[in-house]
């Protein structure tokens, strides 16, 4: 773990889960510190998604725990924990067909009671996202790949969270894209939002973060310091197929 | 509300007639006030205009606007498929039965009764429920209404299967309530209340968490909006409008029987509500009229309207499969 006094924001303690009777996670053990970009690698399958569903309470946990700023939130609903400024940004993205650019926005800032407070959110998201203001008036869903991530991402700032769960954002998207999110993903997380990324892109992924996790078969395999896991060329070789 | 169209409204030539005339409506704000006010005025006067029988099958027509519009709130505005909506129109016309002939309770009485008792049902059927996926509701609902109907069909205190009868007309501030033309305007009122309602919800902060839910549940709970409760105050409201609808259609006929709450009506309000356009309010209640009055109107056809008024709904699906009414519906 890393040697930072702080206390975790995110701590996972044997935490297992699956679909059915099929078990996807096996009593892992996880940090994430204030602050931090912890990243969470692995080959497909390796229960990565499962992970961030588990804490997000999309999937139950079947055993462990998952503490939230000290507080135990296994239990809790999956829009209770959004609440609490824990928000998951899913694989797939879940643009609102239909609905404009700007009314998919302001599904994420329902719970901000304060129309002030949702009128400068949105401001600040249009600053980060230029596209999406010129595009506010669009149907959302016929945005590119990359504009619907910025969407997706977009629309969890608007609730003003503590703490990001993103599933690989860039999945699908052309080189170029792929650096402009990462960078994306830097700024907030040098704006104060911690972030639990998930990523396919394990170099890229590496340079990023602070700290890495390598899932194998739903179970932490490795976890180090970022600087270190990417300077192990067997590492990246094992598990990172590269 | 629908104004020009009431006339051969189930067929299809007319449709056709009626598109451009019903998007100058839904766009315009003026033309659409004005089409308010037109519609208020002809519901004022169509009794002495079109004589008694029109007036007891318009008052029809009302008592679905209302059963339609709550059953839209479920279907149109949270996007749950309710197939037993028939049960929460029994609870209101039985609690009404029972109340005012077997415990003598004043009518006016029974109305907060049958709506406690509708959205306690309410939240029996749809709390455990509305946890699984959508599906399950319909599967659920469909059993419900069966389990309401059977069940006023063999306890006595519901008449078994021969009903209610003699169950006394209202007063209201010395006003008997007797005539078809008082009950007409009673459900003037009722109708207009329930199109208010469904409005003030649409544009509430509940109706656009139903619309976040209805387009992407998982999204919707991902940023913080509890989609059990979300569904289950949508279901709940539901009931509460059906249980006054039959609270209403209990006194009008004064007899009330099973087999008037049968699978057949639950269909017959949702395809009200389908056919007009889901989670549009003028929509629905062109729908209700339609599927109302479409029959009466084709009476002249005798054996084949039932025939011809079917084609004519499956044309209007195949036509317009989002409905008769245009555009995407109140919900911005």
């Amino acid at each position: 773990m890393s040697s930072d006094a702080t206390p975790p924001v995110l701590k996972l303690h044997g935490v297992s889960a699956g679909y059915g009777r099929i078990r996807a996670l096996h009593g892992i053990d996880l940090e994430v510190r204030r602050g931090q970009i912890v990243t969470l690698l692995g080959a497909n399958g390796a229960g990565k998604t499962t992970a961030l569903k588990t804490i997000s309470a999309l999937v139950r946990a079947s055993a462990g725990s998952v503490l939230f700023e000290g507080r135990d939130i296994t239990g809790l609903r999956a829009s209770e924990i959004a609440r609490l400024g824990l928000v998951h940004v899913p694989e797939g993205r879940h643009i609102l067909r239909g609905l404009s650019v700007r009314e998919n926005l302001e599904l994420g800032a329902f719970t901000v009671r304060d129309p002030a407070v949702r009128q400068e959110r949105m401001r600040e998201v249009f600053g980060l996202f230029p596209v999406l203001d010129h595009r506010q008036h669009q149907d959302g869903s016929l945005l590119s790949g990359g504009e619907q991530q910025m969407l997706a991402i977009g629309r969890a700032l608007m609730q003003g969270p503590k703490m990001l769960l993103l599933d690989e954002p860039s999945m699908g998207l052309a080189p170029k894209l792929v650096l402009d999110t990462m960078r994306i993903v830097k700024r907030l997380n040098q704006a104060g939002t911690t972030i639990l990324l998930v990523e396919q892109n394990a170099r890229l992924a590496l340079r990023l973060a602070d700290y890495g996790y390598v899932l194998e078969s739903g179970e932490i395999r490795m976890q180090g310091p970022a600087a270190a896991l990417r300077a192990d060329r067997s590492i990246v070789q094992a598990y990172l197929g590269e | 509300m629908a104004t020009d169209d009431r006339p051969g409204a189930g067929t299809t030539p007319a449709l056709a007639r009626l598109a451009g005339p019903l998007a100058a409506l839904a766009d315009n704000a003026a033309a659409r006030r004005a089409g308010i006010v037109a519609l208020l005025a002809l519901m004022v006067v169509a009794p002495f205009v079109f004589g008694e029988y029109a007036t007891v099958i318009l008052t029809n027509a009302l008592l679905y606007v209302v059963l339609a519009l709550g059953l839209n709130v479920v279907v149109g505005y949270a996007g749950l498929l309710d197939l037993g909506y028939a049960a929460f129109f029994a609870v209101g016309a039985y609690t009404v039965g029972i109340l005012t002939l077997r415990v003598g309770v004043n009518f006016w009485l029974t109305l907060p009764v049958a709506v406690c008792t509708a959205a306690l049902a309410g939240v029996i059927i749809g709390g455990p429920t509305l946890r699984l996926r959508s599906d399950y509701l319909a599967i659920v609902t469909l059993g419900f209404g069966e389990i309401v109907r059977i069940s006023a069909r063999n306890m006595s205190i519901t008449g078994m299967a021969s009903g209610l009868s003699g169950i006394h007309q209202p007063w209201l501030f010395g006003w008997h309530i007797a005539t078809p033309r008082d009950f007409y305007y009673l459900f003037c009122v009722l109708a207009i209340l329930a199109v208010a309602v469904s409005v003030r919800l649409a544009d509430s902060r509940l109706g656009r968490a139903w619309l976040y839910v209805r387009y992407d549940e998982d999204a919707a709970e991902a940023m913080g909006i509890d989609r059990v409760r979300v569904k289950l105050a949508a279901y709940v409201t539901g009931a509460i409008f059906g249980a006054l609808g039959g609270v209403f259609f209990a006194v009008n006929l004064g007899a009330i029987s099973p087999e008037s709450f049968s699978f057949t009506q639950s269909v017959l309000i949702l395809m009200a509500v389908i056919l007009g356009g889901m989670g549009k309010i003028p929509g629905v209640i062109l729908g209700a009229m339609i599927v109302i009055l479409g029959p009466e109107l084709l009476r002249s056809l005798g054996e084949l309207r039932l025939l011809v008024f079917a084609v004519g709904l499956l044309l209007i699906m195949l036509f317009r499969p989002s409905g008769i009414w245009p555009g995407r519906g109140r919900q911005q």
